[in-house]
C-alpha cells in the first residue's frame, strides 16, 4: 500500500529510465538529503558528527568503491585499504608540493593516483579469478604499505610516521569544524554515489555485470575483457582513493600508514558483504550497520546496567558486545546472504501490497 | 523448402578446419559454406564436434589448421571480440545469460558495441549518454516486442523458466543486429509448444531481419523442417552436406546415427 506504484503511468522510455522511477523513492530520497544536509549539521553534536557520521560516510564511499569492483564486476579484492592509503598520501603530497592546491583537487589527485595503482594491480585479473585474484590484491596491500613506510618522499621524510593533515579550505572558507568536515564529506559522497548509480545503470555497469555473471558470453557479445576489468579496477580504486584521502583529512586529521592496514580492507569487505554485493544502497547500509551497530550495542548495555542497577566490568561489556555483534553478522548472513539491500528490496515488494494480502 | 526469399552469395566459408584438444581431434579438416540469408543446420551424434565448430566460428576456440572466410575477409582464426564486431552473434547450449540482471538489461548489454559515449559521460549522465540510452532502448523494445517477452522485461532472468530464458538469450543475440546468428541447440529441453514457438521465431528472424542462421539441433523433425541445407558431422569429420532430403537419404548419415551392423 505504502509502496504502490498504481497510477504512476510512464508514457516515455525517458520516464522509465529515471534513477528513481517510483514516486515514493523520489520523495524518500529528497527527505533523506534534506535531513543529511540541513537537519544533521544543525542539530547533531560534535561527537556524532566527527566520530560517527563522518567515518560512516567515508567508509560507505570505500565500500562503494569495493562494490564496483567486487559486487558489480565480480573481481574479488583485498587491496581496498592500500588504494585508500595511496589516495591519502597522494592527496597529502599534492597539498604539500603544489602551491595553491584546492582541497577537492587534492582529493581528485589522490583518487587518480589510486586508480593508476589499481590499474597496475588489476593486471593479474586478466589471468586469474576468485580467491587467487584476492591473494594477488593482498600483495598490493603489503606492497603499498611497505613503499609508503620505506620511501621517504611519500611522508615528506617525517620521522614519526604520523603526519598532520593540512588545513582545508574551500574558496576561502576554512573547513575546520566537525560540521564543515561532515558537510564536505557528505557532498563528495553524494556526488560520487550519484555518479556510480549512473555508471552502473548504463553500458559500463552492464559490461561489468556481464563479466561477473558469464565471462564467455560477455566476450562473445563483444565486451572487451581486458578493458572492462581494468576499467573496473581503475574506477573502484578511484573511489577508494578519494575515500582514503577523506579518511585522513576529514576524519583522522592525520596521514599515517597505520590507518590503512589489512584490517581496514577486511572491514570494508564485511561492509560490502553485509550491505549487499552489487548494490549502491547496500554500500551505505553495510557501512552503517558496521559503524553504527557497536555504538547502539554500547548504549543498550549502558541502559541495561542502569535499569538493573548493577555495574558490570568494562571488559565483560565490551567482550559481550563483540560476541553479540559477531552473532548478528552470522544471523544476517543466514537470513539473507545477499545482504541488507536485498532485505530492503524484499521489504519494498511486500509493502506494495501491505496491509492488504491481495 | 522454399519460403520465397532470396538466398544470396556465399557469406561464410570454412576450409579444412581442424581442432585438437591434446590427442582428441574434435574437428578434422571440416569444410563447408553458408549462403547469405539461409538457414544452415549442423547435425551429428553426440561428440561429433558441432559445438566446437560454432566455437571456432566465433572465436572461442582457435583452430589448429584451416581458414575461415567471412564476408570476403580471410581469417586464420577468429577472436571473439572481432567476431562480434563483424556481426556474428550466438546463443549457447547451456543458457549463458547474465543472471543478476533483468531481461531488459541483458538485451541492452547485447548492444554494447553500438554505444559510443565514454564511461565519464555515462557517470555524469550527460546529453550523449542519455540520448544513446534512449535510442538503444527503442531498438531493444522492438526486439522485445518481436520475441513477445514484453511482460517479463523487468524480471531478473534467474527467475524465468527455461523456455523463456532461451528466448531472452535469442533477444540478446539479436540486439547486436547480427549478420549471422549461431544457435547452439536453441530447442534443447523444450516441450513441443515451446519448440514450435522457437521455430517460428527463428524463421521470423530469418525473414524479417534477413539474418543468416547457423544452428545445431538434435530434433530431426525441426532440422528437416526449417533448414535450407544441412551439414552432418561425425567424429569431427564432415560425412554429408546438402538439402534435408539429400541428407536424410545418405547411407553414411544413417550409419552414423543408427550404427553399422558388424557381421
Amino acid at each position: 500500500m505504502l509502496y504502490r506504484e498504481a497510477g504512476q503511468f510512464k508514457s516515455t522510455y525517458a520516464q522509465d529510465q529515471q534513477i528513481f522511477p517510483i514516486l515514493q523513492d523520489r520523495i524518500g530520497m529528497a527527505v533523506l538529503l534534506v535531513i543529511a544536509f540541513v537537519a544533521v549539521p544543525l542539530f547533531g553534536d560534535q561527537y556524532w558528527l566527527s566520530a560517527i557520521l563522518t567515518p560512516f560516510l567515508v567508509l560507505a564511499l570505500a565500500t562503494l568503491g569495493l562494490n564496483i569492483l567486487t559486487g558489480y564486476a565480480g573481481q574479488l579484492s583485498l587491496g581496498t585499504a592500500a588504494f585508500m592509503a595511496v589516495g591519502a598520501f597522494m592527496a597529502y603530497n599534492a597539498m604539500l608540493r603544489i602551491p595553491h592546491m584546492p582541497i577537492l583537487g587534492a582529493f581528485a589527485i589522490g583518487g587518480l593516483c589510486a586508480a593508476a595503482v589499481g590499474l597496475v594491480f588489476g593486471l593479474p585479473s586478466l589471468r586469474i579469478k576468485g580467491l587467487y585474484l584476492a591473494v594477488a590484491t593482498l600483495a598490493c596491500q603489503f606492497f603499498v604499505l611497505w613503499a609508503i613506510n620505506r620511501i621517504g618522499w611519500f611522508s615528506n621524510h617525517s620521522s614519526s610516521g604520523v603526519i598532520t593533515a593540512q588545513r582545508m579550505e574551500i574558496l576561502g572558507y576554512p573547513i575546520d569544524t566537525p560540521a564543515a568536515k561532515y558537510l564536505l564529506t557528505l557532498s563528495v559522497v553524494a556526488v560520487m554515489a550519484l555518479a556510480a548509480k549512473n555508471l552502473m545503470r548504463s553500458e559500463t555497469g552492464h559490461a561489468f555485470m556481464a563479466v561477473r555473471d558469464m565471462d564467455v558470453a560477455a566476450s562473445v557479445i563483444g565486451i572487451p575483457m581486458m578493458k572492462t576489468k581494468l576499467l573496473a579496477f581503475a574506477i573502484s580504486s578511484f573511489y577508494c582513493g578519494v575515500a582514503g584521502a577523506m579518511y585522513a583529512f576529514c576524519y583522522l586529521g592525520t596521514v599515517e600508514p597505520e590507518a590503512f592496514v589489512l584490517d581496514l580492507s577486511f572491514r570494508v569487505l564485511f561492509m560490502m558483504i553485509i550491505g549487499g554485493a552489487g548494490s549502491i544502497l547496500g554500500s551505505f547500509l553495510g557501512a552503517g550497520f558496521i559503524t553504527l551497530f557497536p555504538i547502539f550495542l554500547n548504549l543498550a548495555s549502558k541502559s541495561l546496567e542502569n535499569a538493573l542497577g548493577i555495574e558490570l566490568s568494562h571488559a565483560l561489556v565490551s567482550n559481550t558486545e563483540a560476541v553479540i555483534f559477531g552473532a548478528l553478522i552470522i544471523f544476517f548472513l543466514i537470513v539473507e546472504p545477499y545482504g541488507l539491500a536485498r532485505l530492503w528490496q524484499i521489504g519494498k515488494e511486500k509493502l506494495r501490497l501491505w496491509p492488504f494480502p491481495h | 523448402m522454399d519460403r520465397g526469399r532470396p538466398v544470396g552469395e556465399v557469406l561464410l566459408s570454412v576450409e579444412g578446419v581442424s581442432l585438437a584438444f591434446g590427442g582428441v581431434k574434435a574437428l578434422n579438416g571440416v569444410s563447408f559454406d553458408v549462403y547469405q540469408h539461409e538457414v544452415r543446420a549442423i547435425i551429428g551424434p553426440n561428440g561429433a564436434g558441432k559445438s566446437s565448430m560454432l566455437n571456432v566460428l566465433n572465436g572461442v576456440y582457435h583452430p589448429n589448421q584451416g581458414t575461415i572466410r567471412f564476408r570476403g575477409e580471410e581469417f586464420r582464426d577468429m577472436d571473439s571480440h572481432h567476431a562480434a564486431k563483424l556481426g556474428i552473434a550466438r546463443t549457447f547450449q547451456n543458457i549463458a545469460l547474465f543472471k543478476g540482471m533483468t531481461v531488459l538489461d541483458n538485451v541492452m548489454t547485447g548492444r554494447n558495441l553500438k554505444i559510443r559515449c565514454t564511461f565519464l559521460e555515462q557517470a555524469l549522465w550527460l546529453g550523449r549518454a542519455r540520448r544513446e540510452e534512449l535510442e538503444h532502448r527503442h531498438a531493444v523494445e522492438e526486439i522485445i516486442d518481436f520475441l513477445e517477452i514484453q511482460h517479463i522485461r523487468k524480471t531478473p532472468v534467474g527467475r524465468l523458466p527455461y523456455g523463456l530464458q532461451k528466448r531472452v538469450e535469442l533477444a540478446r543475440a539479436l540486439a547486436a543486429e547480427p549478420v549471422m546468428l549461431l544457435l547452439d541447440e536453441p530447442m534443447a529441453g523444450m516441450n513441443l509448444e515451446e519448440k514450435q514457438d522457437m521455430c517460428r521465431f527463428i524463421l521470423d528472424v530469418n525473414d524479417h531481419y534477413g539474418t543468416t542462421i547457423v544452428l545445431i539441433e538434435h530434433d530431426m523433425g525441426v532440422v528437416m523442417d526449417i533448414s535450407d541445407r544441412v551439414v552432418v558431422l561425425d567424429y569431427g569429420r564432415k560425412i554429408a552436406d546438402g538439402t534435408p532430403t539429400e541428407v536424410r537419404g545418405d547411407q553414411k548419415v544413417i550409419d552414423a546415427y543408427l550404427g553399422v551392423a558388424h557381421a
